[in-house]
């Protein structure tokens, strides 16, 4: 048993290596040119040059991501509660929720760049933007989905409204809620990106736009490394969070 | 015939939900301390009749008189994954006004009846099904030790759990002198767990019969063996092929 996993952790990073390395032989061999597309080898040799200053970029990065996505969270947390607490409210704002999502990001972004100017605010706005819809949306239906049975029995129990919210609709709502949270977590990279893209002085996403002007694509490879990993490190930490709030889950797999 | 010490009391009940009729014409009574099944073939109606007894729905035709207070336990299992079993056991206490810790206390001095001794700071994923279901079931003796209602509770349970969950069941009845109403579709169960026993027919539900049971020694394994019960047996095929 314990073999057979270790082989399917390795599987994928044979994959990619494999990956890679034709990569690699495809540059090589063909002599393209490194503005163009560069190998495998020159990102490493770029990440590492210029390790230092994509660092610093990346941290900025992170802290619009993070602080866009805590606001997020606690956004759609307030909201998702009103709008179960006071169902004529979900009838309003629901498709309002879905219309605004239809909106490309990258259409209103510039926006916001001439409403709340080159710092970091209009990056936040983007990931607030980004990361508030799957989290309401994997809230508000989690409190919908709680069994009517279940409810009727917390009634029966002798339950008041406010006791079945917080004992049964809020806990089983939360269950779902990382879902929609694991997917903001992997948006709130990409919104700070965007933001970044359109505008600002610091940043992955300023790093990017300055390496690309002057065609130095290993950069911006480079850069994209560092995004990726960025992201699976917010994954990876919602995922820890996950585990730790839910040991119920861990026993079962026991 | 006297309706005093009557707990629960249904006089020609009838309930559609749009244009299906449920049920027809439900009469029957259950008094104190007395074990009555409603039997009936599965999808008959019966769970309506413990919705219409907790007020969770009302009759559109007919009365329903309940004296006293009523504990309702699911075929289902309807312990929240996310509470420990204490905790899940200890909810009707809370809602009743306890703290946790007065909840939990109480909780914890039934657990060794109800067999749960060890387990109550586990998961519920963790216990099997009868467990949860004795779980279940002590949840609902928190929450009423009057008028206890219970919805085909075994049903979910592989044969042999569920002849040792009627064993048990009986053991504890016994005990807690409460008035129980139980739903089944198995005739056996009906006779080994009831003093009396009401047969429902088919949608749209009416009584068919009911059927007094009653045997001279204590009910134990070998009672289904006797006579008696097998006489029961056949009056209430009967009764249902009519």
């Amino acid at each position: 048993m314990k073999s057979h996993s270790i082989v399917k952790k390795i599987i994928p990073v044979l994959f990619i290596v494999s990956l890679l390395g034709v990569w690699e032989a495809v540059v090589r061999i063909n002599q393209i040119e490194p503005y163009i597309l560069p190998a495998p080898s020159n990102v490493v040799d770029a990440l590492c040059k210029d390790f230092p200053i994509l660092w610093d970029n990346m941290l900025v990065t992170l802290y619009e991501g993070m602080l866009g996505f805590v606001i997020a969270i606690g956004l759609s947390l307030v909201l998702a509660i009103i709008i179960d607490l006071v169902p004529v409210l979900k009838e309003a704002i629901y498709p309002v929720l879905v219309i605004s999502q239809t909106i490309p990001t990258i259409a209103i972004a510039p926006l916001f760049l001439i409403w709340f100017g080159f710092g970091i605010l209009p990056k936040v706005v983007v990931v607030v933007l980004v990361c508030f819809f799957p989290m309401v949306i994997s809230l508000v239906d989690g409190m919908e989905a709680v069994d009517q049975d279940l409810i009727n029995h917390f009634q029966l129990m002798g339950a008041n409204k406010l006791q079945r919210f917080v004992h049964l609709k809020l806990p089983f709502g939360l269950i779902n809620f990382f879902s929609g949270m694991r997917i903001a977590a992997t948006y709130s990279i990409m919104g700070a990106i965007i933001g970044e893209w359109l505008g600002g002085n610091k940043g992955l996403g300023v790093y990017m736009t300055r390496a690309k002007s002057v065609y130095a694509i290993d950069k911006m490879f480079a850069a994209i490394v560092l995004i990726v990993a960025a992201s699976l490190l917010v994954f990876g930490v919602i995922h820890f969070i996950e585990k730790i709030t839910t040991p119920w889950m861990r026993q079962k797999g026991e | 015939m006297s309706t005093y010490q009557n707990k629960i009391a249904l006089s020609h009940v009838k309930k559609s939900f749009g244009t299906a009729e449920i049920l027809k014409d439900i009469s029957l009574e259950v008094k104190k301390g007395q074990v009555v099944a409603l039997l009936g073939p599965s999808g008959s109606g019966k769970s309506t009749i413990f919705n219409l007894i907790t007020n969770l729905i009302t009759p559109d035709e007919g009365t329903i008189t309940v004296d006293g207070n009523v504990g309702y336990m699911y075929q289902k299992d309807t312990m929240v994954p996310w509470k420990k079993v204490i905790d899940n056991i200890a909810l009707p206490l809370r809602f009743q006004g306890m703290n946790k810790r007065e909840a939990r206390e109480k909780a914890i001095s039934y657990l060794d009846t109800f067999g749960l001794s060890g387990y109550e700071t586990k998961y519920p994923s963790m216990l099997s099904g009868g467990m949860k279901q004795r779980a279940n079931f002590l949840k609902t003796y928190l929450t009423s030790n009057d008028i206890i209602l219970l919805d085909e509770p075994f049903g979910a349970l592989d044969s042999m759990t569920r002849k040792r969950m009627q064993m048990w069941l009986l053991s504890v009845t016994k005990e807690m002198n409460a008035t129980i109403l139980l739903i089944t579709h198995d005739i056996e169960e009906a006779i080994f767990l009831a003093d009396q026993v009401y047969v429902l027919s088919d949608k749209p539900a009416t009584v068919l019969g009911q059927v007094a049971v009653e045997f001279e020694t204590e009910r134990t394994e070998a009672t289904v063996l006797e006579e008696r019960f097998i006489s029961y047996k056949k009056k209430i095929t009967e009764i249902l092929e009519l």
